[in-house]
């Protein structure tokens, strides 16, 4: 019975479908089971023992027809033989935030919406990670692997639609919704599936014969206004069409990308500190670049052998997603740093202060065409993306003269 | 010590000379004014702060010669409230006593055998119209860099080839320059000098009140400091260390189009479009045939747009810029019109004034802006 959307053959076309809608199965019914995996395949509730309501059930209870919010009284009628657990609300935030750390590897534009669900927009993870649909996978994957618990992924080309398209894959499934099929897709819908149509809103367009989204998207907006409302009505009619606005809204504002290294051995020797602080800003400028982020601060961390630790930080003079810059000032900021004689244990460079590149202005400098870096820096990009865990190759990262390709050439040409 | 002058020229004298003493200075004595009286009726003001020094020169009736340090502050702020009498100061012990009229100040003096030497002024190395300096000083300045940890942009580059001065000041964003004659003392002087900007403006501005201004530049002799003298006043200053970037170069050898604007209505539209401009973020401007469009603000934030009229040659062209750093050139363009000549919409802006629409351009001002750009 809940496998009938899943039937629907949308096409697997996601090129133009970057958002996806990550909710997770179930959540408090799931990390109940994965804690008790004694209980697995028994109808199970979370929820107030006595007059409480059911806070989540898992798909064995729902097949009685337990539903979230309903009173624990009437679950228990419905199915006698249910565990009820009693809410560990602490348990399941540390597992949201675990579902929330997994998603923020994918990309920092994430929006969170509650405990088990988030939007993301990975049109800027794609070069690292691939498709949208293989990143759906990848995280249900990890989500299964890491937590034991089941996420359903919508993904579309809008939040709206991602939304539904993730309820209807549920459970324990991925539904793509393919730009050119979103309309066909909502169509076939009930108009409840639309945000904002709640039992009055449906009432209402139920008595001028709306029942499906097609229904809606075909009434004259003229009807629509008179009944909804000129706010409403314009909105359901967009949405019917599949026009949603709304950007995938990151909802931390202060946020931040770093990479940080523990030496083998410690360290006071200025140019390993320095050949570090390298590869961590070509690091922290790769993830910015695939976010779609510019970074106005870089911060560098530096823990000194006796665990004591600073941090120094300074603003870019413009923003910038740049290696080079990036690298620039953690190399200002380590040259104000007093290195005990023990030396240094882990050092660490940090992007703050981020800003997203679509609707950043950028005052570059003067005569100061930086086209030939970003290119540079782009290609870097794709090696790393095609050869994962190949060193990003800034030519002073290479340590001994057999790791460095132009040593290597004269080799093999003879001359060395 | 002994002496009586009129209060004005005491008031004038004693705050241009105190101007830029610190208000917590190194070493005490810093803080003070050296009031220097001689037998022929003359009396010197001098301050210094081991970076600047200031000398004043102003007829007084001196009864008896002598020499004392006061505090800077506290004369100028004396000076300026006396009332229209004249001012007698006569040095007894450890004390200065001032009066003029029935107001009295017993002032204390601070010791001399601390105070340090004042540079003396090199020689001149040639003479500028006062007024026609100070112009040219303040339509470069705006583009010095505020920032402190760049000290070597904060400074305004003086560059002296035979009869031309030659002005330069960058931010790294937006590039200044200005080009103006001069009378050298000697035929092909060669001389280079890079002052704070502060400094400079504040000498330009205070120096005018007479027709010509004599400069000192530094001759490669190892004097490290520049000199300015006129009516009476001189005042030198330390060079900013270093040595700074070859800027000259970053003015493109070419320009592919320009466009043409009454330089008031330029200003008054980028204004108002740069009301909706939030910090950080740019003026845009679209130039075609007949007309420029501005436009600032984008997505859900305020907008504006405004276009006025504007002679264009060549394709469509789309830039940004920093409003403020728009409005900071066509302040100081100085001419009824201006010129925007372009290679490319992301590529440096030059900015020059003429003086009608059809007429040449007046390269003696040209400016340099670095449009902005969006990295998305």
């Amino acid at each position: 019975m809940f496998d009938t959307a899943r039937v629907v053959d949308l096409g697997q076309d996601d090129s133009a479908s970057p958002i996806l809608h990550v909710d997770m199965d179930a959540f408090f019914a799931s990390v109940e089971l994965a804690d008790h995996p004694g209980l697995r395949g028994r109808p199970l509730i979370v929820g107030g023992q006595e007059r409480g309501v059911v806070l989540a059930a898992t798909y064995e209870a729902r097949a009685f027809g337990i539903r979230s919010g309903m009173p624990m009284a009437m679950a228990r009628v419905r199915c006698p033989s249910a565990v009820v657990l009693p809410p560990r609300q602490d348990v399941y935030r540390r597992v949201s935030a675990r579902v929330m750390a997994i998603l923020g590897d994918i990309t920092p534009v994430m929006q969170q919406l509650s405990v088990d669900e988030a939007f993301l927009d990975v049109s800027g993870a794609r070069r690292r990670l691939g498709a949208p649909r293989e990143i759906g996978a990848m995280i249900r994957t990890r989500i299964r692997d890491e937590l034991g618990l089941a996420a359903s992924v919508g993904i579309a080309p809008t939040m709206f639609v991602s939304k539904i398209a993730s309820t209807r894959a549920k459970p324990d499934g991925m539904l793509v919704v393919p730009a050119d099929s979103a309309v066909a897709f909502l169509h076939q819908l009930d108009v409840s599936a639309l945000w904002g149509v709640g039992e009055s809103t449906r009432a209402k367009l139920a008595e001028t014969g709306i029942h499906t989204i097609a229904d809606l998207a075909h009434t004259p907006p003229a009807t629509l206004r008179a009944r909804l409302g000129v706010a409403s009505a314009a909105r359901l009619h967009d949405l019917a069409w599949g026009r949603d606005p709304r950007r995938v809204t990151p909802t931390r504002t202060e946020r931040s990308i770093s990479a940080e290294h523990t030496f083998a051995v410690d360290t006071s020797d200025q140019a390993e500190l320095a050949r570090a602080m390298l590869g961590q800003a070509h690091t922290v400028a790769r993830r910015l670049r695939e976010a779609g982020l510019l970074t106005r601060g870089v911060a560098i961390k530096v823990r000194m052998s006796d665990f004591t630790t600073l941090t120094r930080s300074r603003r870019l003079d413009a923003p910038s997603d740049l290696a080079r810059e990036i690298y620039r000032a953690a190399v200002a900021l380590l040259a104000g740093v007093t290195i005990q004689r023990g030396g240094v244990r882990l050092i660490g460079v940090r992007a703050d202060d981020l800003a997203p590149a679509a609707s950043t202005a950028v005052q570059s400098l003067l005569g100061e065409d930086d086209t030939q870096q970003r290119a540079l820096e782009s290609v870097l990009d794709d090696v790393v993306r095609r050869f994962p865990g190949s060193a990003t190759i800034a030519a002073s990262l290479l340590t001994s003269p057999e790791e460095r390709p132009d040593v290597r050439a004269r080799e093999r040409a003879g001359e060395v | 010590m002994k002496f009586t002058v009129e209060r004005d020229v005491l008031a004038e004298a004693v705050t241009w000379t105190a101007r830029s003493l610190p208000s917590r200075p190194s070493i005490p004595v810093l803080a003070g004014v050296r009031l220097e009286a001689t037998s022929t009726g003359t009396l010197a003001l001098s301050s210094f702060d081991y970076e600047v020094s200031a000398v004043s020169e102003i007829t007084a009736e001196v009864t008896e010669p002598g020499t004392v340090l006061v505090s800077g502050r506290l004369l100028a702020e004396i000076s300026r409230s006396l009332p229209s009498r004249p001012v007698e100061i006569v040095v007894e012990g450890t004390r200065a006593v001032l009066t003029c009229g029935s107001s009295r100040f017993t002032l204390l003096t601070m010791p001399l055998e601390d105070y340090p030497a004042l540079p003396a002024l090199p020689p001149a190395s040639g003479t500028i119209d006062a007024h026609a300096f100070a112009e040219a000083v303040s339509q470069v300045t705006i583009a010095a860099s505020r920032d402190e940890t760049l000290p070597l942009l904060t400074g305004v580059r003086l560059e002296i080839e035979g009869d031309t001065l030659t002005l330069l000041a960058t931010d790294r964003y937006r590039l200044a320059m200005r080009e103006v004659a001069w009378n050298p003392a000697t035929p092909g002087l060669s001389a280079t000098a890079l002052v704070r900007a502060r400094t400079l403006s504040e000498v330009a501005k205070s120096l005018t009140s007479a027709g010509a201004l004599s400069i000192s530049l530094p001759s490669g002799s190892g004097s490290e400091i520049v000199g300015f003298e006129a009516g009476g006043r001189r005042t030198t200053s330390l060079l900013v260390d270093g040595d700074y970037p070859p800027v000259r170069r970053l003015f493109p050898e070419s320009t592919t189009s320009h466009a043409v604007v009454a330089t008031q209505s330029l200003v008054e539209a980028a204004r108002r479009v740069a009301l909706v401009a939030e910090r950080n973020t740019p003026i845009r401007l679209e130039f075609s045939e007949g007309q420029v469009v501005l436009e600032a603000g984008q997505g859900e934030d305020a907008q504006a747009s405004e276009a006025i009229e504007s002679t264009f040659d060549g394709e469509t062209i789309t830039t940004a810029y920093n409003p403020g750093y728009l409005l900071d050139a066509l302040g100081a363009v100085g001419k009824e019109f201006t010129r925007i000549s372009f290679t490319h919409g992301t590529k440096p802006s030059v900015i020059t004034g003429q003086t009608a629409v059809d007429s040449t351009e007046d390269s003696g001002f040209r400016y340099l802006i670095q449009p902005i750009r969006f990295a998305g």
